[in-house]
């Protein structure tokens, strides 16, 4: 039993209440975009052209509204959200980072039962040598998917077990592995540089990979997550997006302040803390819940 | 990445100087840069609005003064008023009440509980204290590990939790554990949770109920938005919490949900942490906190000199 909204106005309510507009519902829009996180510029932005089709008469009513701002919106996400097939390589292997506790490490458990109920060999690499207990949780999300797993010692070189792990995925006869590494703020340089590393000891084991590289980003972050994907993109060349804990009361709106500076697909979100709660990135479904 | 709020101020008072008063219009633009670093940083946009309208009531009718510009003038006022609102600096944990005492650590998934556990032992140590480590996280794979291997690593005692015991039961034993091994403070850290999941919440109220802790602490992300308010009002209405520890500090947010979760709560902010080693963790300090959130460390020295 989970009691949404406990502080905010539900928007739904503004647009059904509101058919008329005033100067007041461009501002309540506004402030909702706002509290979503969507960062003050991205806002503005979209706002902009909206607001002078209101002044114009061109827009008259909210529902008309909603809709100019969706396809606003949509088309920020949805030119980025596009292409997600993924490379057909085999291994296809999968790079997982983000700053510390956004929820890497669940989401690969998710990701590897995903992977698993389409009927593919999956092996997780545990290259979080380095948060306490870390390997042992990767272990049990490993065994929960029925998938398996290559570890070394803990505070072992990453790099290290990042060349193992792809090199016994090959062997294996593996379709997707999926490496775990530690969190880290992405203004720690050398942590970065150890990222760095892993990729070129990947690419060391097989040639081209990692082939993808996505970025794990928590729904509650604020605009704090531009400067995680600016940073994070700069050093290792970012694919793909997943936003977690979606399940909570935060919006993540700063995903859309994030497509409106660089060309990164969302891939996924997570909905929970268990394996089946994780989805397919739906940008329409998604903009619905913010405003 | 962001422009620093003197920065903007400076170029939009430039032709304020020598006009006499700050007056409700000619600080208009002034007003409307300060509302935009408050949102940047991630203050809740309740709060900026509140702030706003403190900030003009004060600052009109003032002379500029001689020995500021009017955007330092201003941005000087701004940081008072966000210093205020955080409130005192340095305030201390709360380790009265029962023996042994003890402390509950609660808060959103990953927030930082389990890595503050160990850096709060290591602090209360440091005081002379005999802190025991609790692992009542029961969910999370592998979180009793994770708190046992860093007791292991700092030589602070863990009781031995598993996972299928219920959190409040493990409390309730723990604290009988506590003082067989001699030892005086329990820290007791727990599952992260949703504040909108109301059977775990409730949880939280059994382990209060059955070990009536010495203080309970809000351990938040100095990197979360706007949700802040609705996530620290929850758990302190929920918990009664006695402070907020700010974790994360770290990095390069501004934190700006500090404000917000004292604003809503009136809690004070006890500690911040500021990296993931059990030694990096420090006292706040709200003067330091504000100049964060409006990025201007610098000016402030600036002001003070003048
Ligand atoms: N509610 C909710 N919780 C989640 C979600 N994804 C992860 N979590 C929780 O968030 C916490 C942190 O998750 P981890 O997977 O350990 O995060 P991480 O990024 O691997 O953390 P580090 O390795 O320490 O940087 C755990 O308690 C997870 O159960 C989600 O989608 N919803
Ligand atoms: N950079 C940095 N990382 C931190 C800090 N505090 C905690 N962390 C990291 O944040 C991640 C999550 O920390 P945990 O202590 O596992 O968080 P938690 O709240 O116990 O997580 P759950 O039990 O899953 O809810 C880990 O990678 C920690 O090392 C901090 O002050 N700075
Ligand atoms: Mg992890
Ligand atoms: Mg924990």
């Amino acid at each position: 039993a989970k009691t949404r909204d406990v502080l905010n106005t539900p928007i739904e309510d503004f647009f059904i209440t509101k058919t008329e507009l005033t100067e007041d519902s461009l501002e309540e829009l506004e402030e909702t975009l706002i509290t979503a996180d969507m960062g003050v510029n991205t806002v503005m932005d979209l706002m902009e052209p909206v607001a002078e089709k209101v002044n114009k008469k061109q827009i008259t009513n909210s529902k008309e509204l909603r809709a100019a701002l969706t396809d606003a919106m949509l088309d920020l996400i949805k030119p980025v959200h596009e292409n997600k097939e993924l490379p057909n390589k085999k291994p296809l292997v999968i790079m997982v980072v983000g700053v510390n506790g956004v929820g890497k490490t669940t989401t690969i458990g998710k990701l590897a039962a995903n992977f698993k109920k389409q009927g593919k060999k999956v092996m997780l690499v545990a290259a979080d040598t380095f948060r306490a207990a870390a390997v042992e949780q990767l272990e049990i999300w490993a065994e929960r998917a029925g998938v398996q797993i290559v570890r070394h010692r803990d505070n072992s070189d990453p790099a290290a077990v990042a060349y193992d792990g792809v090199a016994a995925a090959e062997a294996r006869g593996m379709d997707v592995v999926i490496i775990d590494t530690a969190g880290r703020l992405h203004t720690q340089v050398n942590l970065m540089e150890e990222l760095k590393k892993i990729r070129r000891s990947c690419h060391k084991s097989l040639p081209g990979s990692p082939h993808e590289t996505w970025l794990v980003i928590d729904a509650n972050t604020g605009q704090n997550a531009v400067s995680q994907a600016k940073l994070f993109h700069e050093a290792i060349g970012v694919t793909g997006m997943i936003l977690t804990k979606v399940d909570g009361t935060a919006k993540g709106g700063i995903v859309v302040s994030i497509c409106h500076d660089m060309d990164v697909p969302i891939r996924y979100i997570g909905l929970g803390e268990k394996a089946e709660d994780l989805r397919e990135f739906e940008a329409r479904e998604f903009i619905k819940a913010l405003f | 990445m962001f422009e620093s709020l003197s920065d903007r101020l400076g170029s939009v008072f430039k032709k304020l100087k020598g006009q006499g008063k700050l007056s409700e219009k000619n600080i208009q633009d002034g007003l409307k840069e300060v509302r935009l670093a408050l949102l940047e940083a991630d203050v809740h946009y309740k709060v900026v609005k509140t702030l706003i309208a403190a900030i003009k009531e004060r600052a009109v009718g003032q002379e500029v003064l001689e020995s500021l510009t009017p955007g330092q003038q201003v941005v000087k006022i701004v940081n008072e008023e966000l210093t205020n609102l955080m409130g005192g600096a340095n305030e201390e944990i709360n380790l009265g009440g029962g023996h042994p005492a003890s402390i509950m650590l609660v808060g959103l998934q990953g927030s930082g509980k389990t890595t503050t556990a160990g850096k709060l032992a290591v602090y209360l140590r440091g005081q002379g204290r005999k802190p025991y480590l609790v692992p009542a996280d029961v969910y999370r794979p592998a979180a009793i590990e994770q708190l046992t291997k860093i007791g292991k690593e700092l030589s602070i005692p863990v009781y031995p939790s598993d996972t299928d015991s219920k959190p409040e039961k493990i409390a309730e034993l723990a604290r009988i554990k506590c003082a067989q091994e001699g030892c005086d403070t329990m820290i007791l850290d727990t599952a992260g949770r949703l504040h909108i999941d109301d059977e775990l919440m409730a949880e939280l109220g059994r382990i209060k109920a059955t070990t009536p802790p010495s203080d309970i602490l809000l351990v938040a992300d100095a990197m979360t938005g706007q949700d802040a308010v609705n996530m620290a009002k929850a758990f302190n209405d929920a918990m009664d919490v006695g402070g907020v520890i700010l974790t994360k500090m770290d990095g390069d947010a501004r934190g700006g949900a500090a404000l917000s979760i004292r604003s809503i709560t009136g809690k004070p902010i006890k500690f911040i942490g500021t990296g993931e080693k059990s030694n990096a963790f420090e006292a706040f300090h709200p003067n330091r906190m504000a100049s964060r959130i409006l990025g201007m460390g610098d000016v402030m020295t600036l002001i003070e000199k003048a």
